[in-house]
């Protein structure tokens, strides 16, 4: 096992199944992923929090998350819908729903009840004391959810490659297929740089859109 | 002028809390609700904003009956304050006293010019304007909680124990701040406490609610003490109501003795203490009351309250046993 297959220039220049292509297509992923299973988590996750009502379903959203698993929902969907992004994308929104619902629900239930009492009482619509003052004060752990839901779909992100699909999962599966272990390490290593970079890019976001006071 | 017309909230389960109140709080004055905990002060102010809707009754201000208003805009036009401040975390202290006026339309320009003056009218240096609410301590956020509820200056305003959760010399502090503000701004308040203490010491008017959202009695705070309706207010505005009440005579017309021998005085002719060595313990001018002359002279070493002018010159003493004559002659006058 060696570092070769990572450092070969010719693995690096724009041509199909290079290194940069196979990133931009994992990202692609990615960030579908986290933003359908944002519009669809984060509003019921809000809702759930804000009125209390069905809260088992949030507690336990993060628990049936993490125990099903992605390659086994991803054949299934492909058995019922065939090959394509859409089975693939369905299988990594599954993954990033729960830590995103919990997350918003957590943040919902946080906010000191006395500060929206009287964001209320000095005048505030529902939907100004929602967008200026609960939804400000539940970023910090609204936040934290979705970072580690994009932990999460960067890194099983690679099962697309299991069914025909890009990524960076193809080093991996294409190394294994021919044993080029140079390759497999590759793909690990990329996926975990990657992981790592995405992290950092949220953190300074979150410093940058969750207000001083907050901290 | 708020009105509450027959006023009854039954909560989901049966309890109630305000039962058949009616009542006037009068225009730029303030009228304290007071009562022991749960006996409906917090449910029956919050209803005014319609934070909490009656079960039946009208509750009015300035004859406009509230429940035909809009909600939001009607708590935009009444200051609300609560225990804790409740201020927004995540925004400037500055920001936070801007809120109002940036709903109402304002600027944010404007908005915060308002709320820079406001903070200052609180007595908060500049400093603090630009700091979080987590910076500030618990004195700090409630006065930059006034100044926010100030900011559109609302002719009504609403405090709901703003001052219990400081310490008592924090509060006292705040007490003074608050009658200096309140002898400018002329607001119609209503204020919840629990404190019979501070709902004397800031009250025009004092309602006192006894279990179950009744109303005890309302009055003056000199009413209530000297004339509490039943066992119930007495008991509740203390044994000691008797001196207490002597908050709201004057010493103006307090007979004083010329000045003893042994009282010394320094080159200004003010006192100084005693020839024995001890101090004078405090003065009193005829503006302060009666109260306060009480306890000079009990407190002082030799039992005689000192009376200084405007200058600070000694110009008469009390003996005590003059203080429990002219007492007893008060007494009789009532
Ligand atoms: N949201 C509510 N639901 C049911 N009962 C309530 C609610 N709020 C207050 N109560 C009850 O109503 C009574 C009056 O409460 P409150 O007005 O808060 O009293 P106070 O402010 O004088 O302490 C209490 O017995 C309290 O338990
Ligand atoms: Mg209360």
């Amino acid at each position: 096992m060696n570092l070769n297959y990572l450092f070969d220039p010719a693995h690096w220049n724009l041509e199909d199944g290079s290194i940069p292509l196979l990133i931009l297509s994992h990202l692609w992923y990615v960030v579908l992923a986290l933003i359908i299973g944002t519009i669809i988590a984060l509003p019921i996750g809000l809702y759930i929090g804000h009125t209390g009502r069905g809260s088992f379903l949030a507690i336990n959203a993060g628990n049936a998350g993490r125990s099903l698993p992605t390659l086994g929902l991803l054949m299934l969907m492909v058995t019922l819908l065939g090959l394509g992004l859409t089975p693939v994308l369905i299988a990594l929104t599954v993954l990033v729903i729960p830590p995103i619902l919990t997350s918003a629900y957590a943040g919902m239930r946080s906010l000191d009840p006395r500060v929206v009492d009287a964001a209320r009482g000095m005048g505030m619509r529902p939907w100004q004391v929602l967008t200026k003052v609960e939804l400000p004060m539940a970023l910090p752990v609204l936040i934290s959810g979705f970072r580690s839901a994009a932990l999460q779909v960067v890194a099983t992100a690679t099962v697309a490659a299991a069914v025909g699909l890009n990524g960076l999962g193809r080093l991996l599966i294409d190394g294994l297929a021919v044993n080029d272990y140079s390759r497999v390490l590759a793909g690990a290593i990329v996926v975990a740089v990657l992981a790592v970079l995405l992290d950092l890019v949220l953190a300074l976001a979150q410093r940058w859109i969750v207000s001083p006071g907050l901290r | 002028m708020i009105t509450f017309d027959d006023v009854v909230k039954v909560y989901p389960g049966g309890s109630t809390a305000v039962d058949h109140l009616s009542l006037e709080l009068p225009t730029g004055k303030t009228t304290v609700f007071v009562g022991p905990s749960g006996c409906g002060k917090t449910t029956s102010l919050r209803m005014i904003n319609r934070m909490i809707q009656p079960t039946s009754g009208r509750i009015l201000i300035d004859g406009k009956d509230v429940a035909g208003q809009d909600e939001a805009e009607l708590r935009r036009g009444i200051g609300y304050v609560i225990q804790h401040a409740g201020l927004f975390p995540h925004r400037t202290v500055l920001d936070n006293v801007a809120t109002v006026p940036m709903l109402l339309g304002k600027s944010r320009r404007e908005a915060r010019a308002v709320a820079a003056e406001l903070l200052e009218r609180v007595g908060l240096a500049t400093e603090f304007a630009s700091r979080y609410p987590a910076q500030l301590s618990g004195g700090q956020q409630q006065r930059v909680g006034v100044a926010r509820a100030l900011a559109a200056d609302p002719p009504v305003m609403l405090m709901d124990e703003p001052f219990s959760a400081v310490d008592p010399v924090v509060r006292e502090g705040l007490h003074r701040e608050f009658l200096r503000l309140q002898k400018d701004l002329g607001k119609t308040i209503a204020m919840v406490t629990h404190d019979i203490d501070e709902a004397i010491k800031l009250g025009d008017v004092v309602v006192i609610f006894r279990q179950g959202g009744h109303l005890a009695q309302v009055g003056t705070p000199q009413e209530l003490l000297e004339h509490p309706a039943d066992e119930f207010v007495a008991e509740f505005v203390g044994r000691d109501r008797g001196v207490r009440s002597l908050s709201f005579d004057s010493a103006a017309d307090l007979p004083v003795r010329p000045l003893p021998a042994d009282l010394v005085l320094d080159d200004a002719g003010r006192p100084a203490g005693w020839s024995t060595g001890e101090s004078t313990g405090g003065t009193f001018t005829v503006a302060d009351s009666l109260r306060l002359v009480t306890d000079l002279a009990i407190s002082s070493p030799v039992g005689i309250a000192v009376r200084v002018d405007d200058h600070g010159k000694a110009d008469g003493v009390v003996p005590h046993h003059d203080l429990v004559d002219h007492l007893a002659a008060r007494r009789g006058r009532k």
